[in-house]
């Protein structure tokens, strides 16, 4: 291999010094256009993402649909009458139905994706090659959340998609009358969708800055969302006081905003794992974008404070 | 020419009670080649680190282009690679310097133009975790060139290079400085730094321990003599050039720290005394002899060193 450095352009007129001087704004624009050039490029995003939709899918529709079909009692299904079933699987029941996954394992992979975008750059150390092109270690970081937002409206527009479709098809092939969901039904399940998703998303990201490490920050966000919040929970039934604790939790927000969208109004009358109804949805809301937001200046502070290392 | 670039005043950084810069206070001036030397540890990449602003400093201060370290209008202005090159390993090479490049606002010809610069433009396809060693320290070379910076800090660059890598290595370097553009290069091959830098600091356990141009630091002008009987030598050695200048070396010669144009004298006067004459000659000391005297002795008390 060839190994001769080329010598520098023989006009010396350094480029750098003639650049304008940038904005904040600029600096923030910057940032997202490189964030999500590198982000659409992982791989492990657009695995995540996959399994999420694949999941979604099969919880959701498949699995219902084939018990449906087989007239068996199949996925905590027992006893309930098919119609009811096909009810849950028809387009009039998106709103419902759209956020029953994301409170424990959409949130949980979501969390993993945040975790990862952020974790990850300590052991590449491209934050520290991120940090010495200029646009300052706020905007950097800011354009990581920016992207990490567009992903999370994507990743919720591609859940939508997938529902519709599947109900469309699925009422198509029973031949049943193509009942709309309402539109304004549609709109707060979609806002709740995106509320829970950023949320979890923004805690990943906030875990990952604060590990410095995509392992530790999965790891320790997983067992949170997954284990922390249900035992205590489960300590809550028993130790008066806590609850007032435990209703305030992430967990308990984006369950109940699942809750609240008509979640527990499924078939078989429980929601998925995680709804919950101890919230109403606007205080859950609330809840929701107020965890968001401060996850958000966590990271952003703390990377921009902290030592690069 | 003295125009200042980067200053430094008691820049320090203590890790709880371990002081790993110890108000280090240098200059570097406009288009220089400055080379900050030390041993593995010295305090060198924490120094750099400092005026990237990828590290606050304990106390002291410093300016890095009239501005503040880490400040962004600083750092859009110097290129740095520090610490061993940090990329996306799941992106080709090309594909990192285009999200560096969009970083800084410049567009994906300049990305492809600093590829071509370091010559990877061939394996610019390639993912990063795919490069050797040295071809990822040279695309961390190409990132510090993105958007020809008026700076450049360079940290240990041809680590992981092979003899041809660092050779090329240092002529970039050279074109770099004759183009105007300032370079701040910390390595511990004395070599490298002897050939290419205009000025150098040597820093030995976080404090710097001298500055100064390498003509300046190699400094005095010794001889190297070797005659019998060697008591005779010296004597006569002590009686031209002085009590302090002459010095005993393993295997008999004498090292006398006295000019050049000495040597006709000091022959002369050795033949007169009655020795015998075996070899007379300028004993030129390396960078090394020199950066050995200064990190191993106490800088006051500069003890000599034998030739090499």
């Amino acid at each position: 291999m060839d190994q001769t450095l080329n010598s520098p352009h023989p006009t010396g007129s350094p480029a750098r010094s003639d650049a304008p001087a940038q904005s904040a704004s600029a600096a923030l624009a910057r940032s997202t256009r490189a964030e999500l050039f590198r982000l659409s490029r992982w791989p492990v995003l657009w695995v995540l993402v996959g399994v999420w939709l694949v999941l979604n899918l099969l919880f959701a529709y498949v699995f219902s649909y084939l018990a449906y079909r087989s007239g068996s009692g199949a996925f905590g299904t027992a006893d309930v009458a098919p119609d009811r079933l096909l009810a849950d699987l028809a387009p009039e029941a998106i709103p419902r139905l759209l956020t029953n996954g994301m409170p424990m394992f959409g949130g949980a992979i979501m969390l993993i994706l945040g975790a990862l975008a952020t974790g990850s750059g300590y052991g590449w150390g491209t934050w520290k090659t991120a940090a010495l092109q200029g646009p300052g270690r706020p905007a950097t970081m800011g354009g990581t959340l920016l992207s990490l937002a567009v992903v999370v409206v994507g990743v919720v527009a591609a859940t939508f998609v997938t529902d519709l479709g599947s109900a469309v098809l699925i009422s198509s092939v029973e031949s049943q009358t193509l009942a709309w969901p309402e539109l304004a039904d549609t709109a707060r399940a979609l806002g709740g969708s995106l509320l829970i998703f950023a949320m979890w998303t923004a805690a990943g990201a906030m875990i990952g800055v604060v590990t410095r490490s995509p392992a530790v920050g999965v790891g320790l966000g997983l067992v949170w969302a997954l284990a922390v919040e249900n035992l205590l929970r489960g300590v809550a039934g028993v130790l008066d006081g806590l609850e007032y604790v435990t209703d305030l939790l992430p967990g308990t927000a984006a369950g109940s905003m699942a809750g609240a969208l008509g979640g527990m109004d499924t078939a078989d009358g429980d929601g998925a794992p995680g709804v919950l109804t101890v919230l109403d949805g606007g205080p859950a809301a609330l809840l929701l974008a107020g965890y968001a937001v401060v996850a958000a200046v966590v990271t952003v502070a703390l990377a921009s404070r902290r030592d690069v290392e | 020419m003295n125009e200042t670039i980067v200053t430094t005043n008691r820049l320090t950084k203590r890790y709880g009670s371990h002081t790993a810069v110890d108000a280090v206070s240098l200059t570097v001036h406009r288009g220089e080649v400055y080379g900050f030397l030390g041993p593995n540890g010295a305090g060198k990449t924490t120094t750099l680190r400092m005026l990237l602003g990828l590290a606050r400093p304990s106390s002291g201060s410093a300016t890095v282009l009239g501005r503040a370290p880490g400040s962004p209008d600083a750092v859009h202005h110097t290129g740095a690679l520090i610490e061993g090159p940090g990329f996306f390993p799941y992106l080709s090479g090309r594909n990192n310097l285009r999200v560096m490049a969009r970083f800084q606002g410049l567009d994906d010809a300049d990305a492809d133009a600093a590829l071509a610069r370091v010559d990877l433009a061939s394996r610019g396809s390639d993912p990063f975790r795919s490069y050797s060693l040295g071809m990822k320290q040279r695309l961390g070379v190409a990132a510090a060139l993105l958007g020809e910076p008026d700076l450049l800090v360079l940290d240990e660059p041809t680590n992981g290079l092979d003899p041809a890598g660092m050779a090329d290595m240092r002529t970039l370097i050279v074109n770099l400085a004759r183009d105007g553009h300032t370079v701040l290069l910390s390595s511990h091959l004395l070599a490298e730094v002897q050939d290419i830098c205009d000025r150098i600091g040597v820093i030995s356990g976080g404090r710097l321990v001298t500055e100064s141009t390498v003509a300046d630091l190699r400094g005095r002008s010794a001889l190297l003599v070797r005659a019998e009987p060697v008591d005779v030598a010296l004597a006569v050695a002590m009686k031209v050039a002085g009590d302090d200048a002459a010095h005993l070396l393993d295997g008999g010669g004498l090292r006398v720290d006295a000019p050049a144009a000495a040597a006709p004298r000091l022959t002369r006067d050795l033949v007169t005394a009655g020795a015998d004459v075996l070899e007379i000659r300028p004993a030129e000391r390396s960078l090394e002899d020199v950066f050995f005297e200064i990190t191993d002795a106490d800088p006051v008390g500069r003890s000599s060193t034998e030739e090499s």
